[in-house]
């Protein structure tokens, strides 16, 4: 009895407060919009049957018809891919170099990395609009320096996206991949240096491969998060970037076309479906193998 | 000992520089006395008193942490329960969906969370204000917790709840006096995150929340959107001040009980 309290309380929670909103997502993606309260029909009070009949994937063929919308997805996964990327460019050197540390420093550079985690995302975004303005301090900087006479334009452009992403997301690669490189034995760079590696070599034949469950695992902790972006693109990016979390605020709070909103969420969660489940079995592998 | 190479200095420098000097700098400016942010024009603290007399701001601040205590701690009961079944309850009905549902949510885009709670809301006619952040916000950090909580789980030893058992224990206080005390440190740092989580939340709680309900995020954000401005610098330092004392004495105090555990493993091992 109570050992069916124990698992009844959570899982109601979870179905009443994540599997039936999602579930009324679908159904209102399927609905027409209205100019009633709530903006979309057919609605509950309606009766079963009217319920059923109104429902068409009329929001779907409208997505396939406004341009806007597959650019956006579009733009959104290169965005993604761009930004992961980039991280991994950076992020990799710093987890290997943790790795190469002395170890009683390891702690202390360990919780440098998750410090900025647990600071305000929305402030650390922020942060960088006074770097990145046409006025900013970089600008400045490089003014002051000579290296440049006319300030560059960063802020409200993809670069700037770019460098949000990669600024706020950095902690997310470099953790899985430093765990990686702890685990990894020394001797193994040794013997490779012994049986003639140069050392560039020995680091991609033995080290990158060693690390490549790390490299996986943090690729997907950028990508997925970064796919849905809402904040970065909107407060560093321009009228120009499109990005999917961005269209689906606008769409339901400044067009209020609900049903719209709700077909852009449905498929920009089918898109996520294939990172999601690429990564779990990515995990589930390591599990097992250090089973 | 290791040694680091020039190359291995170089990353963590740049590395490093790259994730402070943003917040440095935007500490460094709010004790600026310009209200224009890029020119520096002498050491001021007026836009901290500005920020501290305004009402609007202190009003979202009380909200935001009323709703992040209410909704960590239910989050943190929740989740702690939600890893004890994933754990220990073996196979039951629905499980699958049960574990699906646990890992969902921390990877599902805020945008289609915030979405799908608002419909919801409207759909059985609920007010938005506190009440509907706390839910939100409750619902994305039990999921949390309970993957921090399971991962200290899986660890722990059951047959030392078995013996409390054998000698008399209930289960809930076998629960109580002996794997809550274990589990301890996981079920903290799972409410530190929950806790976290809902501070900083914006995108959900822009859906969810109504007008007698705005959040220092949100706030922040109307702020923020018009340009940069100084006194958010000024909050944002204070909130970065806060953050850095509370993960550097977090470390402090779980460095010297680590140090104490080895210290008596040791004296353990010297005595047998």
């Amino acid at each position: 009895m109570r050992r069916f309290a124990l698992i009844a309380v959570p899982y109601t929670w979870l179905l009443a407060l994540f599997l039936v909103p999602f579930l009324i997502v679908f159904k209102i993606s399927l609905s027409d919009i209205d100019l009633a309260i709530p903006p979309y029909t057919p609605t509950m009070k309606d009766g079963f049957a009217a319920l059923i009949q109104g429902l068409d994937f009329e929001n779907f063929v409208f997505l396939t018809t406004d341009d806007l919308y597959y650019k956006a997805y579009l733009s959104s996964l290169k965005i993604a891919l761009i930004s992961t990327f980039l991280t991994l460019l950076v992020g990799y050197p710093m987890a290997y170099s943790m790795s190469r540390a002395p170890e009683e420093w390891r702690a202390t550079l360990m919780m440098l990395v998750i410090l900025p985690f647990w600071t305000s995302f929305l402030i650390r975004v922020y942060a960088w609009i006074g770097i990145l303005s046409n006025e900013g301090l970089l600008n400045q900087l490089l003014l002051w320096s000579g290296m440049i006479s006319d300030p560059l334009t960063i802020l409200n452009t993809n670069t700037a996206v770019y460098i949000g992403i990669v600024y706020t997301y950095l902690p997310f690669m470099i953790l899985p991949i430093y765990a990686a490189l702890d685990r990894m034995d020394d001797s193994l760079i040794e013997a490779a240096e012994d049986l003639g590696c140069s050392r560039l070599s020995a680091f991609w034949l033995v080290t990158v491969p060693l690390s490549k469950n790390g490299i996986i695992a943090g690729c997907f902790l950028v990508f997925i998060p970064a796919l849905g972006e809402f904040v970065i693109p909107s407060l560093l990016g321009g009228s120009g970037t499109l990005m999917i979390g961005k269209v689906l605020f606008e769409e339901f709070f400044n067009n209020r076309d609900w049903p719209v909103a709700s077909a852009v969420a449905v498929i920009l969660l089918l898109i996520l479906i294939v990172p999601i489940v690429l990564f779990q079995r990515n995990q589930q592998k390591q599990a097992e193998a250090e089973a | 000992m290791k040694r680091l190479s020039t190359f291995n200095t170089t990353a963590l420098t740049l590395g490093f520089a790259f994730l402070y000097l943003p917040m440095i700098l935007l500490v460094i400016y709010s004790f600026n006395a310009s209200k224009l942010v890029t020119v520096w024009a002498g050491f001021s603290t007026k836009w901290y008193g500005e920020l501290l007399r305004d009402e609007a701001f202190l009003d979202a601040a009380w909200v935001t942490i009323k709703v992040a205590v209410m909704s960590s701690t239910l989050a943190t009961v929740l989740g702690t329960m939600a890893a004890y079944v994933l754990v220990n309850s073996g196979r039951f009905l629905g499980r699958t969906l049960f574990s699906g549902m646990i890992y969902a949510p921390l990877v599902m885009p805020e945008v289609i969370t915030g979405l799908s709670l608002l419909l919801l809301f409207i759909g059985i006619g609920l007010d938005r204000g506190v009440l509907t952040i706390v839910l939100a916000h409750t619902t994305f950090a039990m999921c949390y917790v309970s993957v921090v909580v399971s991962s200290r789980l899986v660890s722990f030893d059951r047959s030392l709840e078995e013996a409390a058992l054998d000698l008399g224990c209930t289960r809930l206080e076998a629960f109580r006096l002996v794997t809550l005390p274990i589990i301890a440190p996981a079920v903290i740092s799972g409410w530190l995150l929950a806790f976290t989580l809902s501070l900083d939340d914006l995108v959900i709680a822009s859906f969810v929340s109504g007008p007698s309900s705005t959040t220092l995020p949100i706030k922040i954000w109307s702020a923020v959107r018009l340009g940069v401005s100084p006194e958010i610098n000024a909050l944002s330092t204070m909130m970065i001040g806060v953050v850095t004392i509370g993960v550097i004495s977090a470390s402090l105090v779980s460095k010297r009980n680590s140090v104490r555990a080895q210290k008596d493993a040791q004296a353990a091992e010297r005595a047998a």
